[in-house]
């Protein structure tokens, strides 16, 4: 993966395919630590200890149509590869929760990339998922909820095109406005 | 800066156009691989690609959603379409030039645009399946 908004699009994708109806997607920038952390929580169907001992292991899946799952393995390898960490809590019936933190000041740290990109193209292919997008930096926070977009447009689809170049728009802003994103 | 306060505007403005709020169910339906192997051959671009080209030519009953590994991953981006009444089409290593052709033969013409399928782009390498 090339930037930290392809991970949240690629681990975002299990939380659907584990039939989550809320992801929460929370980024926290701390420039003094030189870190930048990466949650993503689910209310989907959670994962019992024996997949959750499996997970990062790239020669595991769930899938029947290949015989490997890069998801995790590659979001942990990129965490390791620039002294971060990764962490993953799951509950069967519950949800499961991942945490990445990112040394930012570290040659391999990947770049912020297009979250604007990756939070239209998932509310756009998936409206039937609500979204709720979090970011902090010492600037101030954005926050971004795809249940309060609906309850606003009362009827209009959220995938309407109108809807979609507004969130592409508003995420964009709403980031730029707290200097997020901004790793050196 | 874009605020809240716009989408009411985007709701008065397009409350009466029926467009917006019709059932798509009667439209194309695409889905887009979006397992790892797809977002790390470009997914993303496609997805949105197949959305600001319906919005170009104004194809309000077509919808996008996402799905995970379809299987064939040296083949990313794939993209399914499916035209109601008809059999599934199945197109590979795609690009954006490829999503604009897509969208004006098949999606509003009704015709699969074939050197891009499955079929014709791999031959027997698609029978192996997975990585």
């Amino acid at each position: 993966m090339e930037d930290i908004s392809l991970f949240v699009l690629d681990l975002v994708q299990n939380s659907i395919a584990a039939e989550a109806r809320i992801v929460i997607i929370e980024i926290i920038e701390c420039k003094q630590d030189k870190c930048l952390s990466l949650t993503i929580e689910d209310d989907g169907k959670g994962m019992d200890e024996f997949l959750m001992s499996k997970v990062t292991d790239p020669f595991f899946t769930t899938r029947t149509t290949r015989k490997v799952g890069l998801g995790l393995p590659f979001a942990k390898a990129a965490a390791q590869g620039c002294e971060g960490s990764f962490a993953i809590l799951s509950e069967k019936g519950k949800g499961t929760k991942v945490t990445i933190i990112f040394k930012t000041n570290h040659l391999d740290c990947p770049p912020f990339g297009s979250m604007d990109q990756t939070l239209a193209a998932l509310i756009s292919a998936n409206t039937n998922v609500d979204f709720v997008y979090k970011h902090l930096t010492q600037k101030g926070t954005f926050n971004f909820d795809t249940r309060i977009v609906k309850s606003e447009l009362r009827g209009v689809r959220i995938d309407a095109f109108e809807v979609f170049e507004w969130i592409l728009s508003y995420v964009k802003d709403g980031i730029n406005e707290i200097d997020g994103g901004k790793i050196s | 800066m874009k605020s809240l306060k716009e989408l009411e505007e985007i709701r008065n403005r397009t409350l009466d156009s029926v467009g917006l709020r019709k059932d798509r169910s009667s439209g194309a339906r695409v889905v887009v691989g979006m397992g790892t192997c797809g977002i790390a051959s470009g997914a993303r671009g496609i997805l949105l690609s197949f959305i600001e080209e319906a919005r170009v030519r104004n194809i309000t009953d077509m919808t996008v959603v996402q799905t995970g590994c379809i299987g064939a991953c040296r083949l990313e981006p794939m993209a399914e379409v499916f035209m109601p009444g008809s059999e599934k089409v199945t197109y590979v290593n795609l690009t954006s030039e490829k999503v604009r052709r897509i969208i004006s033969e098949h999606i509003v013409n009704g015709k699969s645009v074939d050197e891009y399928t499955i079929g014709s782009s791999v031959g027997d390498t698609a029978k192996q399946g997975g990585i």
